[in-house]
């Protein structure tokens, strides 16, 4: 198949899941993966693309969540609101940024994890702004262009738009210049700077970008659950969201989303049927390194690959009998 | 190894065949339950006694209520809001469930409440969040077990004119369960005479209550709002450090909950608490439910199993007054909310108009009898409301019970 | 004034135990460059065989180095059948090692049910010794003794037996210790025991204090990071220091600035990695 083919059966796959899936229930479950794949889409620029592991993303994410939450319940319009919590993030992300770009490597994790962790303090413990481990229910959805979000369907479809928007501005973004200087500043940083790039801003705008990113996912969990609380900011939030990543494999585009819809169905719909479902998948990650060290994504093709070359081959010889 | 599938269906075939109005039964499909649990991570402790209370009490009816099958879904929650709030669209909305029953936590209540009203889903939960019957109330919850600072506005009663305390200090986790327990205790016991002079929050995961503890002085006595596991550490560290050897402790039901009882060792002998339900609450029904807990799961059983036997109790009442039907919800919540019972492991209870429980709150003592640790009961308060003794409207003008209300006074 | 003697002491006491906690992970992350991120389960699952041995009957002390031949096992076979495959791949590292916590979690809930279980100090240290105007839990002091022990027994092991000198040559030149005729593989499994079988003998010597229940994983964990982070990776010395560090913090922090409580640890976490990213006492820029 083709790459455009492939791209249109899966925008048709896509666009008609809720005609297939049967129950909202589904429709909700399908809305959940893209959102968590937007979150893993834009961790995957700094982890995948840059080289720096960041632990402390669902700090961007929840400051999403939060700021548009407490604007909604001060009575804010939806539109102004999501616009002023999407430049608090890119602010949040700028200093983020700042601070944890000091470092690298280990350094550059344990400071997005400490920044993570004190986010998370503070939405526990600065009640009069965040209601504490109460959370703050937001009462309504928007209604952009007159089309109500309410409903699974409708909001389905809202989150696949933003979904798509994040897919194409990451393809964008890798073929890009850009995105090729960044990859340089992971594998080479030394001969990058000694080529004249600055690698520190190369990074920091790179930040910026998945910050951004991670900020709409935060935007669109809020308005899915329609309520938030610090457990968007936990530490746990940030591991899973990397595990999706990595499971997933990470500089590539589809990686993210399979491990966000592998993480997603394993504890929302595999739980139903299987009692340890935490083990399970512990289990699924042990196998994933064992099997495929890569990821979900590229070790499916090493593996379709070896597969089909060895299929091919296999006729062929007896054919030469 | 357990990987059971948790699709659980008690089906009673033969015991709804023998039923006299069996053919019309038959036809009609089975009432369906949603359980919301804990059953992974560090909540799962009183998760896991929830599904034994609950599984108990279908046992107890062959899973048959008011003539009608009962099928059970179980639906782990993991114990986060967002979890919570997906497991509560899978139970309304693939499921089509009758009744939910749970969830475990206030936060993730607080998550689905809305959810759950819009979908007209009765809900019987036993967290303990006090606006839930309060200040924003669920026109489609009810709570058989207790608001957080019920249990505790007696406690505060207790220590003042019963045990005489003059100045207490509190500490407790620092979430919304806390504030309200202490909340709670510091408005009775300060309108009875008594003096709270100190108010400590250790955070959630605070892995030594040292530097707590030791801020205690000036005082004569200690009130805790401690749950999960953090009791065993809290009152293993206050002993270690002679603190129980100065101050009388008191708590409130998850601090020296029954079902804890077995991890507790002597550091905990000596505690008053409050709670509105006690294993050794001495009726023929309490007597059989411990009895046949002790059986099956071999543990004593505390608030969590027995607020969900309650919960199944009521629905079982509730299902009788509308004739095994379900279809009008509006006819099962205010069935649900009419419901009034003598003959349960609590005892006698019944619902406000808001949905909340009126019933017995016991005042405990832990003691080690015959080698064993029993929470003995000292006091009963009959009859107890969420607004304990003050007028409603005047209640509900004030704020909700939080860190900083009502204040220390200086 | 014995508010704050007593707050002093259980700094010391309290930065002992996290030494014993942090100590393996320090050992495993500095010397083979993996975050392991299943030491909270280590410790943990150390404090269920503990546990479980010493409502068989066992001494205590005997329970504790059982439990931590037993996670060493546990660790040697993680090492051997996946890590030992990803040397260098920090991702899959993380991946592997985050879903074995997921694992033994689980498995401890399944094993061990989920009510916590309360640990006996030995006999004999169960009372409070008098220090100056305060009375202090015998226990406690001891685990300041036993962390002492432990710092100065894998100090010895590292700069004065042939093992250690083979250890730290492994791990400076792997390729040039490979031609002198060390086989580093072997190292690397003895590294990642050793790590493990402290991490597991800490579970059951902090069992009298914290007792165990599920989430004991999650809590020490991040503690372990900060106590590392702090004190600079791959350094015995500054893990001891960190953990004194954090020890003090934590004390006197949690009195003096309440209204910090939750971030009373990372602030301090950030500002030295700010400035220091390779921690207080760490050698290399990581």
């Amino acid at each position: 198949m083709s790459r455009p083919a492939a791209v249109a059966a899966a925008l048709l796959v896509l666009a008609s899941v809720p005609l297939w899936v049967g129950n909202s229930y589904y429709v909700n479950i399908a809305s959940q993966i893209l959102i968590y794949a937007v979150f893993a889409l834009a961790l995957n620029v700094l982890v995948g693309y840059a080289g720096l592991v960041s632990l402390g993303h669902a700090g961007l994410f929840g400051i999403g969540s939060y700021a548009l939450a407490w604007l909604l319940a001060d009575g804010w319009g939806h539109l102004p609101a999501a616009l002023a919590a999407l430049l608090l993030i890119l602010g949040a992300s700028a200093v983020f940024a700042v601070l944890s770009l000091r470092a690298t490597g280990i350094g550059f994790l344990m400071i997005t994890l400490a920044l993570g962790q004190i986010l998370w303090g503070l939405a526990y413990r600065w009640i009069s702004l965040t209601g504490g481990d109460n959370g703050i229910n937001v009462n309504s959805r928007p209604a952009p262009f007159g089309v109500a979000l309410d409903g699974a369907t409708p909001f389905y479809y809202f989150t696949l738009i933003l979904f798509l928007a994040a897919v194409g501005s990451m393809a964008v973004f890798v073929a890009s210049p850009f995105g090729a200087s960044l990859k340089g500043t992971r594998d080479q940083p030394r001969r990058m700077t000694a080529l004249g790039y600055n690698v520190w801003l190369i990074r920091f705008l790179a930040f910026l970008f998945s910050g951004f990113w991670s900020g709409v996912a935060g935007l669109l969990f809020c308005y899915y659950n329609e309520f938030v609380s610090p457990n968007v900011l936990a530490l746990g939030s940030s591991a899973e969201v990397l595990l999706m990543v990595i499971s997933g494999g990470t500089g590539t585009l589809l990686g993210p989303i399979a491990g966000a819809a592998l993480v997603v169905i394993m504890k929302n719909v595999a739980s139903a049927y299987i009692e340890r479902w935490n083990l399970v998948l512990g289990a699924i990650f042990v196998a994933i390194v064992i099997f495929m060290p890569e990821g979900l994504v590229p070790g499916s093709v090493r593996l379709w690959r070896w597969l089909w070359t060895g299929m091919r081959r296999a006729p062929a010889r007896g054919g030469a009998r | 190894m357990a990987f059971t599938l948790d699709r659980r269906a008690f089906l009673a075939g033969a015991a709804a065949a023998a039923l006299p109005c069996a053919p019309a039964i038959a036809a009609a499909p089975p009432v369906r339950i949603g359980l919301m649990t804990v059953k992974t991570g560090p909540l799962a402790q009183g998760g896991i006694q929830m599904e034994q209370g609950f599984t108990l009490f279908l046992k107890h009816r062959n899973s048959t209520l008011a003539g009608r099958e009962v099928e059970l879904i179980v639906a782990d929650t993991g114990g986060n809001p967002a979890g919570a709030k997906t497991k509560a669209q899978e139970l309304i909305e693939r499921d089509k469930v009758d009744f939910i029953v749970g969830p475990l936590a206030a936060f993730e209540l607080l998550a689905i409440t809305n959810y759950v009203e819009q979908h007209k889903v009765p809900m019987l939960s036993l967290a303990a969040a006090d606006d839930m019957t309060q200040r924003k109330p669920n026109a489609f919850f009810v709570r058989a077990s207790a608001t957080s600072s019920q249990c505790t506005h007696p406690l505060g009663d207790y220590a003042a004119k019963e045990m005489k305390l003059k100045r207490v200090a509190t500490i407790s986790e620092d979430f919304a369960f806390g504030y309200e327990q202490i909340g709670g205790f510091q408005q009775v016991f300060e309108d009875s005479g008594g003096r709270i002079v100190m108010k400590l929050w250790p955070p959630l995961n605070t892995a030594d209550f040292t530097p707590f503890i030791s801020q205690f002085a000036g005082i004569d006595g200690v009130m805790n709002g401690f749950a999960g596991s953090n009791p065993i550490k809290f009152n293993q560290q206050y002993a270690e450090l002679g603190a129980k050897a100065k101050w009388p402790i008191l708590g409130g039901w998850t601090a020296y909950d029954d079902a804890l009882l077995k991890s507790f060792g002597d550091d905990a002998v000596g505690a008053i608490s409050a709670a509105w339900y006690s294993s050794e609450i001495d009726t023929p029904s309490n007597k059989r439910f411990v009895a046949d807990i002790l059986k099956e799961y071999g543990n004593i059983p505390g608030g969590y199993a027995a607020g969900l036997y309650i919960n199944g109790m009521c629905i079982e009442a509730a299902l009788k007054k509308t004739g095994g039907k379900t279809e009008d919800r509006q006819a099962l919540i205010a069935a649900l909310r009419a419901v009034s019972l003598t003959d349960t492991p609590r005892g006698p209870f019944h619902f406000d108009h808001l949905g909340n429980v009126v019933g017995t709150v016991f005042i405990r003592r832990l003691e080690r009898k015959n080698g064993k640790l029993v929470n003995t009961i000292i006091k009963t308060y009959p009859n107890v409301s969420q607004f304990w003794t003050y007028d409603e409207k005047e209640y509900l003008a004030k704020p909700v019970y939080s860190r900083d209300y009502p204040p220390l006074k200086s | 004034m014995s508010q704050w003697l007593l707050l002093g002491v259980n700094s010391v006491s309290l930065g002992g135990l996290l030494f014993l906690l942090s100590a393996g992970f320090s050992l495993i992350f500095g010397l083979m460059r993996i975050p392991n991120l299943t030491h909270g389960s280590f410790f943990m699952l150390g404090a269920y065989f503990g546990v479980t041995l010493l409502q068989l009957g066992w001494n205590f002390w005997l329970a504790a180095l059982v439990a931590a031949v037993g996670i060493a096992a546990v660790g040697g076979v993680i090492e051997r059948l996946l890590l030992r495959r990803l040397a260098g791949q920090e991702l899959a590292q993380v991946l592997v090692t985050l879903g074995l916590s997921f694992m033994i979690a689980d498995l401890c809930l399944m094993v061990w049910g989920g009510d916590p279980i309360p640990f006996d100090a030995p006999p004999g240290l169960r009372g409070a010794l008098p220090i100056a105007s305060i009375v202090f839990p015998t226990y406690r002091l001891v685990v300041v003794v036993i962390a002492v022990v432990i710092a100065a027994a894998l100090w010895l092991l590292l700069e004065r037996t042939r093992l250690g000198a083979m250890i730290r040559a492994g791990v400076d030149d792997e390729a040039m210790a490979r031609v002198t005729g060390i086989r580093v593989s072997r190292i690397f499994t003895i590294v990642f025991c050793l790590g493990a079988a402290v991490a597991g003998f800490a579970g059951v010597i902090g069992g009298p204090i914290l007792s165990v229940y599920p989430g004991l994983d999650g809590d020490m964990l991040p503690l372990a990071l900060i106590v590392v982070i702090l004190g600079g990776t791959g350094s015995l010395l500054g893990a001891l220091l960190g953990s004194l560090i954090i020890g003090f913090l934590y004390n006197y922090g949690q009195v003096l600035f309440p209204e910090l409580a939750y971030i009373i640890l990372f602030l301090p976490m950030l500002l030295i990695l700010l400035f220091r990213p390779q921690g207080l006492f760490g050698r290399h820029v990581p």
